[in-house]
């Protein structure tokens, strides 16, 4: 895998971005971005700019995939052309349909399906600009929109993804790291309630890594959290600030 | 066994409220390992007096409730029913025997001279329990079509405030601007007054009342403003 003459660390030890091997990139996460949809967030991590939308519950269209018992989610996840640096076709390629399905199976754990029978759960992710970890940062901002649109759920969802290259594990991967490293590994996971939700791995890691893997994820996960909820209440605080003010 | 939260704090799905059983639990939590977490985006509200703590939403869909007063939009006319849109995951169905008190015998031209798309409706849910679309009736008194007024829409969560403590919030607006208000509780508002100046204060202070809605001292604040409305509205005219 390891294609010679790239280099992932300097001689300090930085990776390509200046970044220490257990740093995520800096992060920016806001609620309730779009007016028209019931629930959206926008997440910046790093260079990776997504923006998720969330309808309903509404009324299971076409009726025929209503379930009698619980909610459908139908998950779009899709790529803007402008997100790469080469034109991406607007169809829905093989791989958007794929992280289509896996991250709504991250996020289906966390809802509680059971409280709107027959309904239906609207969730599209645009990507916008694209740089490693869509996937992750995908499953963060869409659980925030899912919150925002005042959803029942058990928890909110955090994903990291933690991978390997010239040997060492590093969290949350660039797009160069994403390309030229050995191993690539999203994890998503429910923090309070303390679930994983995601497990993916390509590459080979030995079960000591991924015990370690695991510990430096879910150290990235707690800051990502804490950046989930300040987003969530940050409208309403504002209020209160601003009603206090007058006051 | 502590209560992590405090009164009138914003919590998120998943957050942890309390650990104890010496509090009466209500609202939007769930129970784990004895544990309580609240399940959406909402504000805690603790009552110390009567060992209460209630989660309340912020936002969220109207999820239809047997008696619940409703204000839906007529959106099809059947052959003996009319589809109205309750602002709710599910449509809700009028049928032709809860808007006559007698038998009748009309045909489908009928059915959309008495009600129309798009037709604005206050009406009372009769059966809801999820595995059928809710039913309606207007047979009452003070239900039936709206024919003139605003519509506001809301969260449906934030209702119990638009009404206040018995009514308080609501009667002030009655009274202050004299318009008359009704509240359905899927977030719809209608307004309906003789001034349409006042109308529209009434309207301003429900959009603050729906903003503000997590805040304390609402009513005084709303008092204020409707006050300071009417004040401008004097020196126009």
């Amino acid at each position: 895998m390891k294609k010679e003459g790239i280099r992932l660390f300097n001689d300090e030890g930085k990776r390509t971005d200046g970044r220490y091997p257990n740093e995520i990139r800096p992060v920016r996460i806001e609620a309730g971005v779009l007016k028209n949809a019931d629930g959206s967030a926008y997440i910046e991590l790093g260079n990776n700019k997504i923006l998720v939308a969330v309808y309903g519950p509404h009324e299971a269209v076409p009726k025929y995939i209503a379930e009698p018992d619980k909610a459908v989610i139908r998950c779009k996840y899709s790529m803007a052309p402008f997100s790469v640096s080469d034109r991406k076709s607007p169809q829905p390629s093989r791989r958007e349909i794929e992280l289509s399905k896996v991250i709504r199976e991250a996020l289906e754990p966390a809802i509680f399906l059971n409280e709107y029978p027959r309904t239906m759960i609207d969730v599209f992710i645009e990507v916008l600009e694209a740089d490693g970890g869509t996937r992750t940062a995908s499953i963060t901002a869409a659980s925030v929109a899912l919150a925002d649109a005042g959803i029942s759920m058990k928890d909110l969802v955090t994903a990291i993804a933690v991978g390997k290259a010239e040997g060492k594990l590093i969290v949350d991967l660039n797009g160069l790291e994403d390309q030229y490293g050995e191993g690539d590994m999203p994890i998503a996971i429910m923090p309070q309630y303390n679930e994983v939700t995601l497990f993916q791995a390509d590459g080979i890691f030995t079960p000591e890594e991924i015990e370690e893997a695991f510990r430096l994820a879910s150290e990235a996960i707690k800051k990502l959290y804490n950046e989930q909820k300040k987003a969530l209440k940050k409208k309403y605080e504002e209020v209160i600030k601003e009603v206090n003010q007058t006051e | 066994m502590p209560v992590y939260a405090k009164n009138r704090q914003i919590v998120v799905p998943g957050e942890l409220i309390a650990e104890t059983n010496r509090y009466e639990v209500e609202g939007k939590i769930y129970r784990k390992n004895k544990k309580i977490y609240s399940k959406v985006l909402g504000v805690v509200f603790i009552d110390e007096e009567k060992r209460n703590i209630r989660v309340l939403p912020l936002k969220g869909k109207y999820i239809p409730n047997e008696g619940d007063i409703v204000i839906g939009k007529v959106i099809e006319v059947g052959l003996t029913n009319w589809t109205v849109d309750i602002n709710s995951p599910y449509l809700a169905v009028l049928q032709v025997t809860e808007v006559f008190s007698k038998p009748t015998q009309i045909s489908r031209t009928e059915l959309s001279k008495i009600l129309d798309v798009g037709d604005i409706i206050i009406a009372k849910v009769i059966s809801f329990d999820y595995t059928r679309d809710p039913l309606l009736t207007i047979k009452e008194s003070r239900l039936g079509k709206v024919s003139r007024g605003i519509i506001v829409e809301i969260p449906p969560s934030k209702v119990p405030r638009i009404i206040g403590k018995k009514g308080s919030m609501v009667n002030m607006l009655k009274n202050m601007l004299d318009v008359e208000i009704v509240i359905g509780k899927n977030g719809r508002v209608v307004v309906i007054g003789k001034d349409p100046a006042k109308e529209e204060i009434a309207v301003l202070a429900i959009k603050k009342i729906e903003r503000e809605a997590h805040t304390s001292g609402l009513t005084d604040r709303v008092k204020a403003f409707i006050e300071e409305k009417l004040k401008e509205l004097g020196e126009k005219s």
